[in-house]
């Protein structure tokens, strides 16, 4: 059985144009709404507290409001969380940063005199110091996997790929986000956990098709860069699809079943593979070939110049010939 | 031909029988179980296990089996009931010197503990619990060492009678002002030679000589360190007040300690008690009357009070204090230079060393005793109502005989045992003024979404798995199953490593484990895509099943690398449950190399690899 026929010979070159202006639409739709709308960041980001409980019945919103009101809290948000019985109560960074963790003791206390038998699910509280700690961490996490990736492809193959293979990422990663900003879902560490796997993920999605190419390089004897690009890219195609598809199935599974918690990584994990397949067909490869790979790049054997790692001191399991 | 040398196999297979060996303890559930420990965080006396065993047997209960280790008493039982009985007996008979708390032990068969096989450790997120980071306020910490090298400059020069017109703290530094520069020369002499840790540099004052003293930089950061685990040794004291089974105590960065409480729920009594305070006291030993008496009578001579050793025997304290905890600046156990025997230095700072110098010139030959007190918080039910009150503990850690006049620094000795050394200065160190200490960070999971989120986790991984078996199976046929079966053997290993290594399982955790299910079948993928394309050029499928192998190889090698590069980022960045995810995520594609290329290729040899002549590959 196949999904994709055999030897396809889709010119993908042909339609670069086509996927420049798709990928063009898109980053600068992701970026529209970055800016615009912006992301909703989560309690680890911004530090606040929420309190997650579950009443024996449905309580009245409004009543729960108000206990909160009475207890001279102010810019909260109550919602429902999954069932009418759960509720979900934001409270701002201001009055953690007042009252410190007792601020949950309090609220639970007033929560309570809605209804005696609540149940608590879950407490979060973040400290102000927290949040900002975090974020830097988070933004120098996904700088750090950047550099590494960048150094590691270019140690492999060649400069000009691991442009091209950043230049991917970089593309995945504003989309992603852009598509986060979209519908709004909290922006908060799991989900930068899931920026790093779509970031590992789509990498190696890229650098199965750069493998390919380095080998049709090397083996064939005719055929231009254009050419050669587009032959892998079409030998590949079979893999990557089906490689996306195992993986979204798994997606799928954790985004309705997982809960409540973990919809957030899988959603931006399921967008991340779609994008990252889509980007190491078009624009990973397509970057490479923008900026000049040429087959004497990756010649096996002659010495190029600092860029180019003499492979015969490489191991030998990490040969390519 | 496509064989495997017999080694392979073997290889194979004992990796797989060590797989399944150290993931199958997971499949036992847990038995409850009492667990008895030190409430001060001591090593536990042997002797302890002949007073357990008469109350099983007091109480004819069954027990299952019992663990003995230096730091916990485990006992296995049959039931709950059974549990909560036998517990309650336990904290009848053992007293407040130990907590006895209800606990999970898993269930592992003796055969598996044999070869030291233990289930994965659930995360909070999955049992419940409460999870606090706290912050050392090190500010604070630093302007109290500063005030005590204040008082101990004041106290130097106006013991040597340099006469100075002030010594204050000035921002992160010391300033004395003296009248003289003879005056000064003396004093940078002086104070260089009694406080080694300060570094001093003149300058010049309108009117006065002036010296700027600040603290070595190695002296601070012993000095944060000394705070930060003063905090831990008084907040584990704390917690072992709550009687948690398994609780975690431990420093993050350099002024922060994660506090984890699997199973409690109580955050509000749970905050109380960790902000407890504690502190000591310095008195001398009423030797002039008989505590017997004072105990049988009750009558108390005014200028005492009545307090128990720790051995139970009353004695006598003077209500005059010599020192308190706020004036003590270290503590620590060691060796007696001469004697060799077990011993705790102590050090007080200029005011506690003035007053102790005072007591012990006049009293040497006396006895002086050191009184450690707790402020417990407590609720209790008054008429319906919760009330909330602390109680005051108080409890004679030490009592020793004045040898000659000491101050600043003094050396307790006649200790029983190096142990014991340890304990006392463990419980000095606790009573001493601490930094204060501030929650920054509170996550607590209820047990019911805690039970949600195992259930959650397990359906998910269970249906990812078996959708990316179904579509393996369909596609790739045979070597669809052979992939399935190597999927498999990965999920186990994941498991089996995740248990040896004592990772602690979270939601991310099995996020991360899905996450590599779906992407472990992607070397496969690749190799049965080379297969097919070796076949379609018009290879023989023998020679089509090793060129598959052989080229798909450094691509599977390349593209796991820079998945490995994102993981290990992940790891070093994360926190907490992040790193869970990133532990997971790494494993996954370790062993996923070794199923889905060794694994794989011993299977497929083993189908094909015999046969001379093979018509067709099921692919």
């Amino acid at each position: 059985m196949d999904i994709i026929r055999n030897n396809t010979r889709i010119d993908f070159m042909a339609r670069r144009k086509i996927a420049l202006i798709f990928s063009a639409v898109l980053i600068l739709a992701s970026i529209g709404s970055l800016v615009t709308r912006g992301l909703n960041f989560g309690l680890d980001f911004t530090g606040g507290t929420l309190i997650e409980i579950s009443y024996p019945a449905a309580p009245d919103l409004v009543n729960v409001r108000g206990a909160l009101d009475d207890a001279g809290y102010e810019n909260f948000s109550v919602q429902t969380f999954g069932t009418s019985r759960d509720i979900v109560v934001r409270l701002p960074a201001e009055v953690a940063a007042e009252e410190g963790a007792d601020v949950s003791t309090a609220a639970l206390e007033a929560l309570s005199s809605v209804d005696a038998g609540v149940e608590i699910r879950r407490v979060e509280f973040v400290g102000p110091q927290i949040g900002e700690e975090l974020a830097n961490q988070g933004g120098l996490a996904l700088l750090y996997a950047l550099a590494g990736i960048l150094l590691y492809v270019s140690f492999r193959f060649q400069w000009r790929f691991a442009v091209g293979a950043v230049a991917a990422l970089v593309h995945d990663v504003v989309i992603v986000l852009g598509m986060i900003s979209l519908i709004q879902i909290s922006f908060d560490l799991t989900v930068v956990a899931a920026l790093l796997a779509v970031i590992g993920y789509s990498l190696n999605d890229t650098i199965v098709v750069y493998d390919r190419l380095r080998e049709n390089f090397r083996v064939k004897r005719k055929g231009t860069a254009r050419e050669l690009t587009n032959l892998s890219i079409n030998q590949m195609l079979s893999r990557t699809v089906m490689t996306s598809l195992t993986t979204l199935l798994v997606l799928i599974a954790l985004f309705y079943f997982g809960g409540e918690i973990i919809h957030a990584f899988a959603y931006t994990l399921i967008v991340g593979v779609i994008v990252g397949t889509y980007s190491s067909i078009f624009v990973a490869s397509t970057a490479a070939l923008v900026l000049g790979v040429s087959k004497q790049d990756l010649m096996p054997v002659t010495k190029e110049g600092a860029d180019q790692p003499d492979h015969e001191d490489l191991p030998a399991r990490f040969r390519n010939n | 031909m496509n064989r495997y040398p017999a080694w392979k196999y073997i290889l194979l297979t004992a990796v797989v029988a060590f797989g399944i060996i150290y993931a199958l303890p997971n499949l036992f559930g847990d038995d409850p179980a009492v667990q008895v420990s030190s409430a001060r965080g001591f090593e536990l006396d042997p002797a302890l296990q002949g007073v357990v065993e008469d109350v099983v047997d007091a109480e004819e209960i069954q027990v299952k089996t019992t663990e003995f280790s230096s730091d916990r008493l485990m006992l296995r039982v049959n039931s709950s009931e059974q549990q909560l009985a036998l517990a309650d007996a336990l904290r009848d008979q053992l007293g407040d010197a130990y907590v006895v708390a209800l606990n999970l032990a898993p269930a592992t068969p003796d055969w598996l503990r044999a070869v030291s096989a233990s289930p994965m450790v659930l995360g909070l997120d999955l049992q419940g619990g409460v999870h606090f980071l706290m912050e050392v306020d090190m500010d604070t910490a630093r302007s109290q060492q500063l005030e005590r090298f204040v008082d101990d400059i004041r106290n130097l020069l106006r013991d040597q009678s340099i006469r100075y017109r002030s010594v204050r703290a000035d921002r992160e530094a010391l300033v004395a002002e003296l009248r003289t520069a003879e005056d000064r020369q003396t004093a940078m002499a002086q104070i260089s030679a009694d406080l080694p840790e300060l570094e001093l540099e003149t300058f010049d004052g309108g009117e006065t000589f002036n010296i700027r003293a600040t603290v070595r930089p190695e002296v601070m950061t012993e000095l944060q360190q000394t705070a930060l685990q003063q905090n831990i040794t008084t907040l584990r004291n704390r917690v072992n007040e709550l009687g948690v089974a398994e609780p975690i105590i431990q420093q993050q960065g350099a002024d922060r300690i994660v506090v984890q409480l699997p199973g409690v729920q109580d955050t509000a009594e749970a905050k109380r008690i960790l902000g407890a305070t504690a502190t000591l006291e310095y008195r001398a030993v009423d030797e002039q009357n008989d505590p017997f008496e004072a105990q049988r009578t009750g009558r108390v001579p005014p200028q005492s009070r009545l307090y128990q050793t720790r051995e139970g025997e009353p004695i006598l304290l003077s209500r005059r204090l010599i020192a308190s905890g706020d004036n003590l600046t270290s503590a620590s156990a060691g060796f007696d230079q001469q004697t060799g025997q077990p011993n705790v230095q102590v050090t007080l700072d200029a005011v506690g060393a003035r007053r102790m110098f005072e007591f012990t010139s006049e009293n040497v030959g006396n006895r002086m005793a050191v009184v450690f007190i707790e402020q417990r918080p407590e609720t209790r039910i008054v008429d319906g109502e919760e009330v909330r009150e602390t109680r005051r503990v108080e409890e004679v850690i030490s009592v020793a005989v004045v040898r000659e006049p000491f101050g600043r620094t003094f050396q307790t000795t006649g200790l029983g045992s190096a142990r014991e050394a340890s304990q006392l200065a463990l419980l000095l160190r606790a009573g001493a003024l601490a930094a204060p200490v501030e929650i920054i960070e509170e996550r607590t999971v209820g047990p019911s979404l805690g039970a949600d989120n195992i259930e959650q986790g397990f359906n998910s991984v269970i249906i990812g798995f078996c959708l990316v078996l179904v579509l393996m199976a369909i596609y790739y046929k045979v070597f669809g199953l052979v992939a399935n079966l190597a999927l498999t053997a990965n999920l186990v290993l994941i498991i089996a490593l995740l248990s040896m290594i004592g990772a602690t399982l979270t939601l991310p955790g099995i996020a991360g484990i899905v996450l590599t299910v779906g992407m472990a079948v992607d070397a496969n993928v690749l190799i049965f895509e080379r297969i097919r394309e070796e076949l379609r050029l018009g290879n023989t499928p023998q020679a089509a099943i090793r060129a598959g192998y052989d080229k798909a190889f450094s691509t599977i090698a390349d593209a796991n690398v820079t998945t490995l590069i994102a993981a290990l980022v992940l790891f070093m960045f994360g926190t907490g449950p992040v790193k869970g995810f990133a532990v997971t995520l790494s494993l996954g594609i370790v062993t996923s190399m070794f199923t889905a290329i060794f694994g794989t290729r011993g299977v497929v040899n083993l189908i094909y690899g015999g046969r001379k002549r093979v018509k067709s590959l099921a692919l």
